[in-house]
C-alpha cells in the first residue's frame, strides 16, 4: 500500500477534475435530496393541517347557535 | 460554505504529491469527523434520555444518529471517489481507517432496524439508548485503536496540523465550520419536521375524540422513529 501511494503521480488537472467533481456533486446531490424528501413531507403535514382546520371550522359552524338575520357584520 | 468552497478553490494551494485532487480532503475529512461526532452526540443524549426518561432526549438522539448516518454515507462515497483517484481502487480492504469507518457505519446501519423491531414505545426508546451509548462509546475507542495501529498507513494530517500549510490549515478549519453548520442545520431542520408533524396527529386524534392520555400521545403506527413528547393541553390552548 505505502508503495502504491508513493508511486502515485500528482494527477494533471483534467484528470482530477473529474474525481473532486464528482465528490463535490455527490454531497451536493445527497442534500438536494434530502431537502426534497423533507420537502415533500412538510408539504403532507401542511395539507394535513389544512384538513384539520376545514374540520374544526366545520364543527364550530354546527355547533354555534343560528344567528339572527342581519346580525352578522 | 460558500466561503469554505471559495477557500477551497481559489485560497489553498495545491498539494505538492496529489495536487487537485487533494481538494476532496477538505470535503472528505469534515464529513467524517462531523459524522463521527454526531454518533458520540447521539450517545451522550441517549445518557441524558436514561437520566431523566425524559423523551426528548431520545427523540434528538434519534435524530442525530441519523443525520450522523446521512453523513457517514457521504463520508463512504466521497472516500471512494478520492481513493479511486489516488490509488487506482474505490475501495482498499487493507486500510484500518476505511474498513473501521465501514464497520461503525455498518454498527449504526443497525440503529433504525432495532427501533423498528421493538413495538412497545417505552422499550424501544430505552434500548435504542442503550445501543447508542455502546456503539457511542465504541467511536473514539476505535479511532484511537486505529491511530495507534496503523499511524504509518493512512494519511495522517488531522492532529499533526503543524503538517499543514497555513492557508491550508486555515481552508480546512473553515470546511470543518462548514460542514458542522450544515449538520446542526438539518438536524433542527428534521426534528422541527417531525415534531410538527407529530403535534398534528395528536391534534388530529384530539378532534377524532380519542383520549390523549390512553396511549400517551404516540403514534398509532409502528415505526422506527420516536414519537415526540406530547403537547401539553394547557400550553397548546395559551399557545392558541
Amino acid at each position: 500500500m505505502i508503495a502504491l501511494i508513493a508511486e502515485s503521480p500528482a494527477l494533471p488537472l483534467h484528470e482530477a477534475g473529474k474525481y473532486v467533481a464528482g465528490a463535490y456533486i455527490v454531497l451536493l446531490a445527497m442534500v438536494l435530496v434530502y431537502v426534497a424528501i423533507m420537502a415533500v413531507r412538510m408539504s403532507r403535514t401542511e395539507r394535513e393541517l389544512g384538513e384539520l382546520l376545514a374540520e374544526l371550522d366545520r364543527r364550530e359552524a354546527g355547533e354555534s347557535p343560528p344567528r339572527e338575520p342581519g346580525s352578522a357584520s | 460554505m460558500t466561503a469554505a468552497l471559495a477557500l477551497v478553490f481559489f485560497y489553498a494551494p495545491l498539494e505538492a504529491e496529489q495536487g487537485f485532487l487533494q481538494k476532496i480532503f477538505y470535503l472528505h475529512v469534515p464529513l467524517a469527523i462531523v459524522s463521527l461526532c454526531g454518533f458520540v452526540l447521539g450517545g451522550i443524549l441517549a445518557i441524558a434520555h436514561l437520566r431523566t426518561r425524559d423523551a426528548r432526549w431520545d427523540y434528538r438522539s434519534y435524530v442525530v444518529i441519523h443525520m450522523a448516518l446521512i453523513f457517514g454515507l457521504a463520508t463512504l462515497i466521497t472516500g471512494s471517489i478520492w481513493a479511486k483517484g489516488s490509488w487506482g481502487h474505490w475501495w482498499v480492504w487493507d486500510e484500518p481507517t476505511l474498513v473501521s469507518f465501514l464497520i461503525v457505519f455498518l454498527l449504526y446501519a443497525t440503529y433504525q432496524p432495532l427501533r423498528f423491531a421493538i413495538e412497545d414505545p417505552e422499550r424501544q426508546a430505552r434500548y435504542a439508548s442503550v445501543f447508542a451509548i455502546t456503539a457511542g462509546a465504541f467511536v473514539p475507542l476505535n479511532f484511537i485503536a486505529v491511530r495507534m495501529s496503523s499511524a504509518f498507513l493512512h494519511p495522517r494530517v488531522l492532529g499533526s496540523t503543524s503538517n499543514l500549510p497555513g492557508p491550508m490549515a486555515l481552508t480546512f478549519l473553515v470546511s470543518l465550520a462548514a460542514i458542522a453548520l450544515l449538520y446542526a442545520t438539518l438536524c433542527k431542520y428534521e426534528l422541527t419536521a417531525k415534531h410538527t408533524r407529530a403535534q398534528v396527529r395528536a391534534l388530529r386524534r384530539r378532534l377524532a375524540g380519542e383520549e390523549e392520555g390512553d396511549d400517551g400521545g404516540r403514534a398509532p403506527t409502528r415505526s422506527a422513529a420516536p414519537s415526540a413528547p406530547p403537547v401539553p393541553r394547557t400550553a397548546a390552548r395559551s399557545a392558541g
